[in-house]
C-alpha cells in the first residue's frame, strides 16, 4: 500500500509539473494554432535562472526562508521576459505565413535557447539546492510524500485556481477567450491583439519558471537539456486533455504523470519516456481531439 | 421519364444544434441544367458538400447513376475522391485553386484520378508514361481554350484576375470528366457582361461533353433564363422546385425571398 | 512605410540601412538603444553570472553583457533593415534571384548544360584523388546528408508533411545492415536493397496510422516515434547491444577484394556519389510527374485535392514511404562507413539537422538541398573553433530563414510544360 501512494504522490507531483507546462502550450496554442515548440527551453530558462538566483543569494549569506521566494520571482521575471521575447522574434513576423513556417521557426527557437545555455552556462549537469523547507508535520508521512512534493502540488493547484479566475473574470481573461475563439472578430471589436498574444506568452512563460524551479529543487539537478523531454510531455498532457482547453490541461497532466508513475513503477523503468511517447501516439491517433477538446469541422 | 443520374432522398444534416438541412430530396437527369437557390444560410453549400462527401450527410441517401442505368450507387459516407471518381466534379465558392501552380497544372490536377502512371513509370518515364503525360497536358490545354483563358496558361493560379480564376476552377472541375458539374456560385463577384458570357459558357459546356450541371446562384435573371429546373432551399428545407416558371410563380418561394429581401 | 524608401542609389541604401524601419535616424537610434538594453537585461541572469553550487562561488562575467549590448544594438539595425527590405520587396521575393536566373539560362542552353554538367561532374569525380583521406571522409558525410535532405525533401519538401522523426528510418537501415552483418554475415551490396525495402516498409507501418492527423500533430508524432525506436534501441540491450552499440561492421568489399582503409574510403565515396547522382535523378523526375503534382496540390490545399480526385491518405503514405526510403539507404552505407553505430547517433538532433538543410536549402528544390547540405555541413567542418557553436547557430539561421525568406536560398521552381499546337511554348516566361 505504502509503495501504490508512494506512487501516486510521485505521479501526482509529476503531473503537477507537467500541468505548469502544459499550461502554456495550451494557452498559445488555444490563440495563434501554434505548437510553441520553444516552450520547454523556457522552463529550463525558468530553472537555471532560480538556481543562478539561489547560487549569488546564497553566497551574499541570504536566509533560507527568502532564497526560495526571491528565486521564484526572478525565474517567473526572467522566463516571461524570454517568452515574451521568443514571441516577438520568431513568430509575430510570421503571422500570416504558412503554417509550417512558424513551427519551423519554433524549432529553431528552441534549438537556439538550449545551445545558448549550455555554452553561457555549462554542458554538465548541475546541483541545484533543495529551497522548499522540511515541514515537520511531514515528517510521519515520509515514507508515500516529502515536504517538496506537497509544496509543488499545493503550489500547483494555487496556481491552477488563480488562472482559472483569470480567465474568467479579469479584463485580459476576457480578451484572449475572445481572441482565441475568433481573432478577427477580437479585433473588430477593439481588442489588441499583439497585446493578448504577447500577454499569453507572458503567462505561460512565468507558469513554466514556477514549475522549473520547483521541480529543479526537488530533484536536486538540472542541465541545459531538461527543457527537450519535459516541453515534449507537458505537450503530451495538453493534447490529452485536448490542446487549447485550459481544464483539459489541467487534467492530462494528471493522467500523464500518473499513469507514468505508475508505469515505470509497475512495469518497467528503462521504458519510462516510451510510455509518454506511446500515449501521445495513441492519443493523436484515436482521439486527437483530447478528452476534453471538442473536434471542430472545418468549413468549406 | 429517363432515371435519374443523381437521387437525393430525405438527407439531413446536423452541426451540434443546427438543423442545416432538413428531409430535401432532389433529382438532377441527363443533360439538365438544374438551379439550386435560396437566401443566404439556407443551406446551398451544405447541400454540395453533403453530396460530394466534403460533410457525411446526418441522415437520408445520395444515390449516383452516372450513365442513368437504373442501377445507381449510394454515395453517402464515400470520400470526396471516390464521388469525383464516380463522376461527380465541382468548384467552391470561395476559390480553392492550388495556388502556387500555374493554371495549366491546376487542370493537370483534375485529370489525376483518370490516369494512373504511379512512381515506376515516374522514374523510368516509360512510354506509356510519356503518352499519356502528354495527353493529359495537351487535354488539359484545350480544357483553358474552351474556358476562354489560353493566354493564363502559364500563369500562377494566385495572379490571375478574379473572374478567370472562377473559370480556372470550371476547367479543372471539367478535367475530371464529370457526368455531373457542380458549380458553387460560378457568378459571384462578376460584372453583367462577364455573367453573360459565363452563362454561354455553361450551356456550351452542357451541349458539347453532354453532362448535367447543377449550380448555386443568387443571380435571378441568369438561373432563370438558363435553368431547365429550379430548386428552392430555405432555413434547409426544400421549399418550391419546378420549370422556373413554376418557381417564380411559387407563392412560398415569393415569401421566402421578399421576407429575406435579397436579390430582384 | 515611409518616404526614404523610395529613394535609390547607395545614399539611399545607407540611409535605409541607419533609419531602417522607423521614420528617422535618431528615432532608429532609440530604438536600437532599447533593444540593446532589453537584450542586456534579458541575458543578464545567464550570460552573465556563473555559480558554484558546490563551493558556493559566484563568477560575473560583465564583458558578456558589454557585448551583447553592442551586438544587438547593431543587430537591430539589421533585422529592422531585413525586415523592412522583405516589405519592399515582397513581390520580388516570390520572383528568382539573378543566381537562380543564371541557372535557368544555363540549363535551358543544351551546349551550356553540357558544360555546366561536366563543370560540375570532374571535381566530383576527381575530388578523392587530388585530396587526402580526410577530406574524402568529410566529404562522404556530406553526401550522405544530401541524400538524406533530398529523400526528407520528398516528405517536407514535395508533400509538406513535416516529418521530425526522419532519423528513425535511418537507424532502422543502419542497424538493419549491422545487426545482419553481425549474425549471419549479409554483405553491403546485398543489404543496401533491402535497407532501402525496410525503410519503405517502415514508412508505411509508421505512415499509415498517423497520415490522417493534420499538419502540426503530425510533426509531434513523428517525434515520438523517432524517441521510442531511438530509445528501444537504447534499452533492448539484448538484441541491440543497447547504448554501446554495435562495432566492427563490414566495410563494402570491391568484387571479393579486402581493402585498405585509405582504398575503402575512396570507394565509399563513389558508392555515395552513384547513390546521390541516382536519388538526384529520382526525386527530380518524380517531382515532375503525376504524382509529383499531386503531393504539391496536397500542400496547397487538402480540401480542394480530394474533390479533384486525389487520395490523400495514399498520396501522403507514398511520399513518406519514398521518404523512409532513401533514409533506409543512407542508414546501411552510414553503418559501413563508421563500422560502428550507437543510438546516440540517431537523436532528435539529427532529424533537426536534416530539416535544416531541406528548410534553409529552399523547400522542394533539389538544388537548394544541395546547397543546403553544403552549407550546413561542409561550412561547420572546416570552422572547427566554431564547431561548439554549430547548433546555435542553426538555430539562429532556421529562426531566420523562417522569417526573412520562408521559401529558402534557392526556391523550387514552377515547370514550363509544352503543349501542342502554340508559339508560346518553350520555357519562355
Ligand atoms: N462546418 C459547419 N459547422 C457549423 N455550421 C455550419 C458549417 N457549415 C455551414 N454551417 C451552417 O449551416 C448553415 C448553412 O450554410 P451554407 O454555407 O450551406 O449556406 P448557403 O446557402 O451556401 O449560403 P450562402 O448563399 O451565403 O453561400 C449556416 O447557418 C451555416 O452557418
Ligand atoms: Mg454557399
Amino acid at each position: 500500500m505504502d509503495y501504490f501512494l508512494e506512487l501516486f504522490f510521485g505521479g501526482l507531483t509529476r503531473g503537477s509539473i507537467y500541468a505548469l507546462i502544459a499550461l502554456g502550450y495550451t494557452m498559445v496554442y488555444g490563440i495563434i494554432e501554434l505548437i510553441n515548440f520553444a516552450h520547454g527551453e523556457i522552463y529550463m530558462i525558468g530553472a537555471f535562472t532560480g538556481l543562478i538566483v539561489a547560487g549569488v543569494l546564497t553566497a551574499l549569506g541570504f536566509p533560507e526562508a527568502s532564497i526560495l521566494v526571491i528565486a521564484l520571482i526572478c525565474a517567473v521575471i526572467w522566463s516571461a521576459s524570454y517568452g515574451y521575447t521568443v514571441e516577438k522574434i520568431g513568430y509575430k513576423p510570421l503571422r500570416g505565413a504558412q503554417r509550417l513556417s512558424p513551427l519551423i521557426s519554433a524549432i529553431g527557437m528552441s534549438i537556439f535557447l538550449q545551445n545558448y545555455v549550455m555554452l553561457a552556462q555549462t554542458p554538465d549537469f548541475l546541483p541545484f539546492p533543495a529551497l522548499t523547507p522540511q515541514f515537520d508535520f511531514m515528517k510521519p508521512y515520509s515514507a508515500v510524500m516529502n515536504s517538496s512534493e506537497l509544496v509543488i502540488v499545493v503550489a500547483t493547484i494555487a496556481v491552477c485556481v488563480g488562472l482559472t479566475l483569470f480567465i474568467k473574470y479579469t479584463k485580459l481573461g476576457k480578451a484572449m477567450r475572445a481572441t482565441a475563439q475568433n481573432r478577427k472578430m477580437a479585433m473588430l471589436v477593439g481588442v489588441n491583439v499583439d497585446m493578448v498574444i504577447s500577454a499569453t506568452f507572458v503567462i505561460g512563460s512565468s507558469l513554466a519558471a514556477v514549475g522549473g524551479v520547483l521541480i529543479a529543487s526537488h530533484i536536486g539537478q538540472i542541465n541545459y537539456f531538461i527543457g527537450f523531454i519535459a516541453g515534449i510531455k507537458a505537450f503530451t498532457a495538453a493534447v490529452l486533455g485536448g490542446i487549447g482547453s485550459i481544464p483539459g490541461a489541467m487534467l492530462g497532466a494528471l493522467v500523464l504523470g500518473l499513469t507514468e508513475a505508475f508505469a515505470t513503477g509497475y512495469v518497467s523503468s528503462d521504458y519510462e519516456d516510451v510510455f509518454a511517447f506511446c500515449l501521445l501516439v495513441l492519443i493523436l491517433i484515436f482521439r486527437p481531439a483530447g478528452i476534453m477538446g471538442k473536434e471542430k469541422t472545418q468549413k468549406v | 421519364m429517363s432515371n435519374p443520374v443523381l437521387n437525393v432522398k430525405a438527407v439531413d444534416k446536423d452541426f451540434g444544434g443546427i438543423r442545416a438541412l432538413d428531409d430535401v430530396d432532389l433529382v438532377v437527369h441527363q443533360k439538365e441544367i438544374v438551379a439550386l437557390i435560396g437566401p443566404n444560410g439556407a443551406g446551398k453549400t451544405t447541400f454540395f458538400n453533403c453530396i460530394t462527401g466534403i460533410y457525411a450527410p446526418t441522415s437520408g441517401d445520395v444515390l449516383v447513376d452516372p450513365k442513368a442505368t437504373g442501377d445507381p450507387v449510394r454515395v453517402n459516407g464515400k470520400k470526396p475522391n471516390k464521388v469525383t471518381e464516380l463522376g461527380m466534379a465541382r468548384t467552391f465558392q470561395n476559390i480553392r485553386l492550388f495556388p502556387s501552380m500555374t493554371a495549366l497544372e491546376n487542370v493537370m490536377i483534375g485529370t489525376h484520378c483518370r490516369t494512373k502512371s504511379a512512381v515506376f513509370g515516374a522514374i523510368t518515364r516509360c512510354k506509356a508514361t510519356r503518352n499519356e503525360e502528354q495527353a493529359v497536358i495537351d487535354r488539359s490545354y484545350e480544357l483553358l481554350k474552351l474556358v476562354g483563358l489560353d493566354q493564363y496558361v502559364n500563369e500562377t493560379s494566385a495572379n490571375m484576375p478574379y473572374g478567370k480564376q472562377r473559370r480556372l476552377e470550371i476547367a479543372r472541375a471539367l478535367a475530371t470528366d464529370p457526368f455531373l458539374l457542380l458549380l458553387d456560385e460560378p457568378a459571384a463577384g462578376m460584372n453583367p457582361q462577364e455573367t453573360h458570357d459565363l452563362e454561354k459558357l455553361i450551356v456550351d459546356l452542357r451541349d458539347r461533353f453532354d453532362i448535367a450541371i447543377m449550380l448555386i446562384e443568387h443571380d435571378m435573371k441568369m438561373v432563370m433564363s438558363m435553368s431547365d429546373r429550379i430548386y428552392v432551399l430555405d432555413y434547409g428545407r426544400m421549399i418550391a422546385d419546378g420549370t422556373p416558371r413554376e418557381v417564380a410563380e411559387n407563392p412560398a418561394v415569393i415569401k421566402a425571398y421578399l421576407g429575406e429581401s435579397d436579390d430582384d | 512605410m515611409n518616404n526614404t524608401l523610395n529613394e535609390t542609389g547607395h545614399q539611399g541604401a545607407l540611409r535605409l540601412l541607419l533609419s531602417a524601419g522607423c521614420h528617422s535616424i535618431p528615432h532608429a537610434l532609440r530604438k536600437s538603444a532599447m533593444v540593446a538594453a532589453w537584450f542586456a537585461f534579458l541575458t543578464f541572469p545567464i550570460l552573465v553570472i556563473k555559480v558554484n553550487t558546490i563551493e558556493n562561488t559566484v563568477a560575473w562575467r560583465w564583458e558578456n553583457m558589454l557585448a551583447i549590448a553592442v551586438a544587438t544594438f547593431f543587430g537591430s539595425y539589421v533585422w529592422r533593415w531585413l525586415l523592412a527590405r522583405k516589405e519592399i520587396k515582397r513581390d520580388e521575393a516570390k520572383r528568382e534571384s539573378v543566381a537562380e536566373r543564371l541557372l535557368t539560362k544555363v540549363q535551358s542552353h543544351p551546349i551550356l548544360k553540357l558544360a555546366g554538367l561536366a563543370a560540375i561532374a570532374i571535381p566530383a569525380v576527381l575530388y578523392p584523388q587530388v585530396f587526402d583521406l580526410y577530406q574524402t571522409n568529410i566529404m562522404v558525410s556530406c553526401l550522405v546528408f544530401i541524400v538524406l535532405g533530398l529523400g526528407l525533401n520528398i516528405v517536407v519538401g514535395l508533400a509538406g508533411l513535416l516529418d521530425l522523426g526522419y532519423v528513425a528510418f535511418y537507424a532502422v537501415g543502419a542497424y538493419a545492415y549491422a545487426l545482419c552483418n553481425l549474425h549471419w554475415g549479409i554483405g553491403f551490396w546485398t543489404m543496401l536493397p533491402l535497407g532501402a525495402a525496410l525503410g519503405t516498409i517502415m514508412g508505411v507501418i509508421l505512415g499509415f496510422p498517423v497520415l490522417r492527423l493534420r499538419g502540426d500533430y503530425l510533426a509531434i508524432v513523428t517525434l515520438g516515434f523517432g524517441e521510442i525506436i531511438r530509445l528501444v534501441l537504447e534499452n533492448w540491450g539484448d538484441v541491440t547491444k543497447g547504448p554501446s552499440g554495435i562495432s566492427n561492421i563490414a566495410r563494402p568489399e570491391f568484387f571479393g577484394m579486402k581493402l585498405t582503409i585509405a582504398q575503402s574510403t575512396m570507394y565509399m565515396y563513389y558508392i555515395m556519389l552513384g547513390l546521390l547522382v541516382l536519388t538526384i535523378f529520382c526525386v527530380s523526375r518524380l517531382q515532375h510527374s503525376r504524382i509529383g503534382r499531386a503531393w504539391l496540390a496536397l500542400r496547397e490545399d487538402e480540401i480542394a485535392c480530394q474533390a479533384m480526385g486525389i487520395d490523400k491518405v495514399k498520396t501522403k503514405l507514398l511520399a513518406f514511404a519514398l521518404g523512409a526510403t532513401w533514409a533506409g539507404m543512407a542508414g546501411v552505407v552510414f553503418a559501413a562507413r563508421t563500422t560502428f553505430i550507437n543510438p546516440a547517433s540517431f537523436t532528435f538532433w539529427e532529424s533537426a539537422m536534416i530539416l535544416s538543410i531541406v528548410v534553409i536549402g529552399g523547400m522542394g528544390s533539389i538544388r537548394g538541398v544541395i546547397a543546403g547540405a553544403i552549407i550546413l555541413i561542409l561550412v561547420p567542418e572546416y570552422l572547427r573553433e566554431f564547431s561548439e557553436f554549430r547548433m546555435l547557430l542553426f538555430g539562429a539561421i532556421m529562426v531566420m530563414v523562417m522569417v526573412f525568406r520562408p521559401q529558402g536560398l534557392i526556391s523550387a521552381k514552377r515547370k514550363i510544360y509544352t503543349y501542342k499546337g502554340t508559339s508560346e511554348a518553350g520555357s519562355g516566361q
